[in-house]
């Protein structure tokens, strides 16, 4: 892994050397985190959201584990447990909003990053490995989001969790079962309560293993650039440290002015009001919605009205709402042009911009629409957008595009000067 | 192989998505959704402040003891505010004496049991406590508000779309019911009009009705609007007790975190000075 011209880890003292000789862990952190990882050095801010996603990891493990101390997973008394956090716990409502603002930063970041990996071709020979990995991140992050929406124990808990776990159902022959199974009964209790909460605190950890996986896949090839040009020598790189650890952190603190802003004077904009009334199974909430991050598939889900020969409509969703995710898997393979960068590709660009981005913003407000006209006519011309992006358009693309002339290097792109005359 | 198929299935999917959007449009057009009458007479909230709004909002905290007096005089017979407790009163600028007193002397009693018998019983409630219930369950409050429940406060500002500007809205949002509402949607037995409930109909009857409804101790006219708001403005408070604390905190951490991002950003610039120098050399 790395590139030749890689700066080699020194122990600056004895006791550094006596520990590199023994656990490396000093090494390794100075080659994957430190001034031992050559980094491309024309990435731009939109090579931000990575790191900016693993800092809102941690902010959720710590704060989540804390809110685990005061937390009681139980129906009778969940949520008043909530209410007691935000009420006696000494700063509590402090912990709790900045892990329920936390979640959507997370996502947040999480969807700049994928944006990023879409235009820019970083799921590309040699990176597929660190896509997939990628997805499977995206997919746990889902889960546990949901999961954890569920713990407070409010209306949209309650009929959240009914709703989504209601789409297994449409599975022919197995989908009771699977229904049953996660809800440990027949609807939203006790038991279901009970094992979102330990998948809830589970899962994170989960994500924290693929993360290493995702972090050492890239290593191998190294970081993609907006170019999408390989790294071709010493002057196409800067060392990761101190130059992107500068720039990580810099960035990082106007995120967290954001972050900051969002929870201490509009914590609840995010949120929904009715899960402030406790979970009551007799009583349905006007308009049942999953919180904003899922709205683009909630919207595809309910874009299927009409049942196609045997197959009911909301099978049809269901399938559609887990191929729309899963569709990402095959990326790699979708989407055969050379070219890397959505920069140097005229029509990918026109598509992307003017296709997949609007089609994915025109589902975002249709998911959060109640289900009615027009919403429903609009979220149907985005879903059949938004398959044909990925399903018809990127494949006969690859085919037919005529991509712009590629720099000869990075340092060529940002200096001007071919690579070995740039000083 | 990959992309064979892909284009299949992609086909299917966006094929079955346009048609159902023809099917859509085509109902859409010959046979347009009537807007639900609700939605023609229902209203949002009023345009009202409180001192707490905005990023340097602060409790009046005279406003909330006249807001809690509301509560305590007209509201609490029936809504009950169980995760407030007495001591939470202090905040407002009782002191320790009158919480006690205020805890003490509660219409409705705390539920405890007889030390001698072990029967269920009640006792005089101590600042400790959470405020008691108004009725011992739900059961009870439905039967005796025509099966309408009253619904918990405490949390009320924050658990209803457009917050302390509706209940004030609803407060004094009753009026006769216009003359072009359908039979179908006029209030029935027990109901009354309300433009700023969902559904026009509420149960509940006009809580607060005339001027002067509760004698305010620091001589504010007890307007209807005046005690609407009030209460509106205590109701902010049992929802978020550490409202004022968060805003506070918030600004603390702002500017902790502005002084941290501009050296952060001028070390950034130092950094990289030297490698966006080569880049200024092309731009020139």
């Amino acid at each position: 892994m790395s590139f030749p011209w890689a700066q080699q880890y020194k122990p600056a003292t004895e006791f550094g050397q006596w520990m590199d000789d023994r656990l490396p862990i000093g090494r390794m952190i100075y080659n994957s985190l430190g001034a031992g990882y050559p980094t491309p050095r024309n990435l731009n801010y939109m090579w931000n959201f990575g790191s900016l996603a693993g800092v809102f990891l941690v902010v959720q493990i710590v704060t989540g584990i804390i809110l685990a101390m005061h937390y009681a997973a139980n129906a009778d008394i969940a949520f008043d447990s909530v209410e007691h956090i935000m009420r006696d716990v000494n700063s509590g409502w402090m912990i709790r909003y900045a892990h329920a603002n936390g979640a959507s930063f997370f996502f947040i970041a999480i969807y700049l990053h994928i944006g990023r990996g879409l235009y820019y071709g970083s799921y590309k020979a040699p990176r597929e490995m660190i896509w997939l990995l990628g997805v499977v991140i995206y997919l746990l992050a889902m889960a546990t989001a949901f999961m954890g929406y569920v713990l407070p124990w409010g209306q949209m808990s309650f009929w959240g969790a009914k709703v989504i776990t209601g789409l297994f159902e449409a599975i022919p022959l197995v989908g009771k079962p699977i229904q049953e199974l996660l809800l440990g009964g027949f609807a939203p209790d006790n038991a279901a309560l009970n094992r979102f909460f330990s998948l809830h605190y589970l899962l994170p950890f989960v994500i924290a293993g693929v993360i290493i996986m995702h972090i050492w896949a890239l290593h191998i090839p190294g970081s993609n650039n907006p170019t999408g040009v390989n790294v071709k020598g010493p002057q196409d790189t800067v060392p990761f440290h101190p130059f992107y650890t500068a720039k990580d952190g810099w960035f990082l603190g106007l995120a967290l002015i954001f972050f900051t802003w969002m929870m201490f004077f509009m914590p609840n904009a995010l949120g929904h009001a009715d899960n402030y009334i406790p979970a009551n199974p007799l009583s349905t909430p006007a308009h049942i919605v999953p919180e904003w991050y899922f709205w683009p598939w909630y919207a595809i889900l309910r874009a299927f009205t009409f049942d196609f020969l045997f197959v009911p409509a909301k099978l049809l969703g269901v399938l559609a709402m887990f191929s729309a995710i899963l569709v990402w898997f095959f990326l790699p393979w979708l989407d055969k042009s050379p070219v890397r960068s959505g920069d140097y590709r005229p029509r990918f660009k026109k598509f992307f911009w003017f296709g997949l981005i609007p089609c994915i913003v025109v589902l975002g407000i249709c998911g959060g629409a109640p289900a009615e006209e027009p919403y429903v006519m609009l979220s149907q011309l985005a879903s059949a957008y938004y398959f044909a992006h990925f399903l018809i358009i990127l494949p006969l693309l690859s085919r037919i595009e005529k991509p712009e002339p590629l720099p000869n290097s990075i340092t060529e792109a940002v200096t001007g000067k071919p690579l070995e005359q740039a000083s | 192989m990959v992309r064979f198929f892909g284009i299949l299935i992609g086909l299917f999917f966006a094929g079955m998505l346009i048609y159902s959007f023809g099917r859509g449009a085509v109902e859409y057009i010959s046979n347009p959704p009537v807007k639900a009458v609700e939605y023609q007479f229902h209203e949002g909230p009023k345009d009202v402040s409180f001192a707490s709004d905005g990023p340097f909002g602060k409790f009046d905290k005279q406003q909330l003891q006249r807001g809690f007096q509301v509560y305590k005089e007209v509201c609490a017979a029936c809504h009950g505010i169980r995760l407030v407790a007495f001591r939470n009163l202090a905040e407002l600028g009782y002191n320790e004496d009158e919480v006690k007193a205020i805890a003490a002397n509660w219409p409705i009693e705390t539920p405890a049991i007889d030390p001698d018998t072990g029967e269920p019983s009640t006792r005089p409630s101590i600042p400790a406590d959470k405020f008691p219930k108004p009725f011992a369950n739900d059961v009870a409050a439905g039967a005796a508000n025509n099966n309408a429940i009253p619904p918990d406060l405490s949390l009320i500002t924050k658990a209803r779309n457009g917050g302390a500007p509706y209940v004030y809205s609803l407060l004094t949002g009753y009026t006769d019911p216009p003359a072009e509402l359908p039979e179908a949607n006029r209030p029935g037995t027990g109901l009354h009009y309300n433009a700023y409930f969902a559904n026009l109909n509420i149960a509940m009857a006009p809580p607060i009705t005339g001027d002067g409804q509760v004698t305010y101790s620091d001589g504010t006219e007890a307007t209807v609007s005046q005690m609407s708001e009030d209460v509106s403005a205590f109701l902010i408070w049992t929802a978020e007790p550490s409202l004022i604390k968060q805003k506070q905190t918030g600004w603390a951490v702002i500017a902790f975190l502005l002084i941290a991002t501009i050296l952060g950003f001028l070390s950034y610039k130092t950094i990289w000075a030297d490698v966006k120098a080569e880049k200024k050399k092309k731009d020139a």
